[in-house]
């Protein structure tokens, strides 16, 4: 499904991405962990489509097509989602018009008719319902005022609501406490299926106790250093980085 | 001829037309003097600053139109918020339509200042209300100079006027160039309320240079909702003179939504003569090409125990230009003041230009002000969440800036108002969302 082959990127000439290689197929679960500034969430955000980063080398092929030259929203329409680390707030724009508004653009540009609003309705209460997302919650402007948990439920909501081929989870477990945490990892597990895949970017292996990971990778100075099943998570967890650090530089 | 001395010469015409025995002459004799002593204002007022009337006078406007033209109401249905019952006084090149009006007298005056002006039963309200809001600065004063037709409304007590009123000024083009100055005139007495919409549409590509003025008088208790639609042809200009004087417990609002025409000045002026009173002046500014957009707003605290509200948003794009500037004066007496300005902008093209300046004189110490401007661009990092969900960049950009104008679309009350400045709102961005905010 997603190929990187021998990815560089770089954000105004500074070099982040040198030389990424992975691999995921549909039903698989990947993790990747690694120190702050390793180019975690630069790698997810170049997968995306963040017009401000530079493929200098390699490419991304997504179902055997190379997607660099695709816009964002012409990836998302492939079936790319990424929840965002920091989800923006949009003042004046409702959670259920903004979700209304992005799904009906994905019909849009595969040639098909509005969702009917019945089934849209449907569809939201469902997905809703999913995440244990309250209905007035709906109808609040997009992540205005949202705690960290709401903002993070919120963007799994969108993904249940959009059945993304590739989720790309950029530390959706940063700002969750255990609660929130469960809800979360829950609803993607139950989005889970043998033609999707998922892909965890996080610091920590409290979220992959949840979400469990079918690989595990270890991003270190824009390259992946290290790759592993689960167990390579709990190591890190107990021994922290310093060791693969050595392992590398030595 | 520059328009200057036209206009002083037509004076002397209309002056022959014009029953020279009313107390609105001498008025009017006065006014001209003004205009004749001040001319029109230049950039070296501090008012006027970023605003330059040179290139719209060069025009030959005919001041006085030769011929009456009709119009059919299919023809120009679109400019009517036509989905609402409503009263409606409408105005082709300057003269009364009857034909486009719905007007009454059942209980209530909705109908024309040429009648109030002529007619003795107005003359009490005439003699208590016309030109008693009004500055003396040149551009009103040669307006009441030649003033002769508008609308003219008065509400009597205890009324609630269920259906809204819209005033409406065309202009077919018939003249090559035309000067228009309407004159409006509204009343509305204790604990009435009444909602108005005004619009200014030239249907041609002609020239026109609209200088109107409205006074308003809000009573004790009396709400007045007012709306004005701006959104007219790039080769018609406005100066909108507007003067809402309050009386104690009064609520008086102005929504001005300016999508352009060549130049647009707005001088908006709320004076509170009583103590609860409540102001609200709100404005969408959405402009392109070389269109100029002016919002010069004051509103004058005098009494205790008042609040006024302003928030104008302004996205500005391609060579166009933003002025606004607001001036609060709290008064010594006007202690327990709540004055609140905000006066955002996105600007969307490099050449753009905005400029704004608040402005606040507080003489009393036991108040609350304040202000805030903002310019910036769209927000990148927004932009890139929407299209990661899917949203093109156009209707991504469309989006943010709807959001940015909600605050302000969110107090109008009328829904199918709403809806119509939703509408011409994405028509300007050219996009199609299919919701409203």
């Amino acid at each position: 499904m997603l190929k990187i082959n021998n990815l560089h990127a770089s954000v105004e000439d500074k070099s982040i991405l040198k030389g990424v290689n992975l691999e995921v197929k549909p039903g698989e679960v990947h993790a990747i962990m690694g120190p702050n500034g390793s180019g975690k969430s630069t790698l997810a955000a170049v997968i995306a489509g963040k017009e401000e980063y530079e493929v200098e080398k390699g490419n991304i092929l997504f179902e055997g097509e190379d997607i660099e030259e695709l816009s964002a929203e012409e990836r998302a329409h492939k079936g790319v989602f990424l929840s965002f680390q920091y989800p923006v707030e949009i003042p004046g724009v409702s959670v259920t018009n903004f979700i209304k508004t992005a799904i009906n653009e994905s019909r849009k540009a595969k040639g098909l008719e509005d969702m009917p609003a019945k089934d849209m309705l449907k569809l939201i209460r469902e997905k809703a319902d999913l995440l244990e997302i309250d209905r007035k919650f709906l109808s609040r402007s997009l992540n205005e005022g949202f705690s960290g948990g709401e903002k993070k439920r919120n963007e799994i909501f969108q993904m249940a609501m959009l059945n993304p081929k590739l989720a790309i989870l950029d530390e959706t477990d940063s700002g969750l406490d255990i609660d929130a945490l469960r809800i979360v990892a829950n609803g993607v597990n139950k989005l889970k299926s043998k033609d999707n895949a998922v892909v965890v970017i996080t610091h920590y292996q409290r979220l992959l106790d949840h979400i469990v990971p079918d690989f595990v990778h270890v991003l270190y100075n824009g390259k992946i250093v290290k790759s592993g099943t689960k167990e390579l998570a709990h190591e890190l967890e107990e021994k922290g980085y310093d060791w693969i650090k050595e392992e590398v530089n030595a | 001829m520059d328009l200057k001395e036209k206009l002083l010469s037509s004076y002397l015409v209309f002056e022959d037309h014009v029953d020279i025995d009313t107390y609105v002459h001498n008025l009017r004799n006065d006014a001209i003097k003004i205009f004749e002593d001040k001319g029109f204002p230049t950039k070296k007022e501090e008012a006027w600053k970023y605003t330059s009337l040179n290139k719209i006078l060069k025009e030959d406007y005919s001041v006085f139109p030769k011929q009456e033209n009709a119009i059919e109401y299919n023809d120009v249905k679109k400019y009517f918020i036509h989905d609402i019952d409503s009263y409606k006084i409408v105005f082709i090149d300057g003269k009364y339509s009857s034909h486009l009006s719905q007007t009454t007298h059942d209980g209530m005056d909705i109908c024309l200042m040429s009648a109030a002006l002529t007619k003795p039963k107005y003359r009490l309200i005439i003699e208590n209300y016309f030109n008693k809001a009004a500055t003396k600065d040149s551009l009103p004063s040669l307006n009441t100079a030649f003033s002769s037709e508008g609308a003219y409304i008065h509400i009597p007590k205890n009324k609630m006027v269920e259906k809204p009123i819209q005033i409406i000024h065309f202009s077919t083009g018939n003249e090559s160039a035309l000067m228009l100055q309407p004159r409006n005139l509204i009343v509305v007495d204790e604990n009435s309320h009444v909602q108005i919409i005004e619009r200014h549409q030239s249907l041609t590509n002609s020239p026109v240079l609209t200088n109107s003025v409205t006074e308003i008088f809000t009573n004790k208790r009396a709400i007045v909702d007012y709306y004005k639609i701006q959104n007219d042809s790039l080769n018609a200009s406005l100066i909108d003179n507007t003067f809402i004087k309050q009386k104690q417990e009064s609520v008086a609002s102005v929504h001005t939504f300016a999508f352009g025409g060549n130049l647009v000045r707005n001088n908006l002026n709320f004076y509170q003569h009583g103590e609860r009173i409540d102001s609200t002046l709100k404005g969408v500014t959405i402009i392109g090409d070389k269109q100029h957009v002016d919002h010069n707003t004051l509103v004058h605290h005098i009494e205790p125990n008042c609040e006024s509200h302003q928030d104008y948003k302004g996205i500005f794009g391609e060579n166009s230009t933003g002025v606004f500037n607001g001036k609060i004066i709290v008064e010594k007496e006007a202690q327990k003041t709540n004055a609140f300005q905000a006066n955002n902008n996105i600007l969307i093209s490099d050449k753009a230009t905005i400029n704004t300046k608040p402005q606040l004189e507080i003489f009393a110490d036991d108040v609350k002000c304040s202000h805030g401007c903002t310019i910036g661009q769209l927000d990148e990092s927004a932009l890139f969440y929407m299209q990661s969900r899917g949203i093109p960049k156009k209707e991504a950009k469309a989006l943010l800036m709807y959001a940015f104008s909600n605050n302000v679309l969110s107090s109008v009350k009328i829904p199918e108002m709403k809806q119509r400045i939703t509408k011409i709102i994405a028509n300007k961005l050219g996009v199609n969302l299919g919701f409203d905010l």
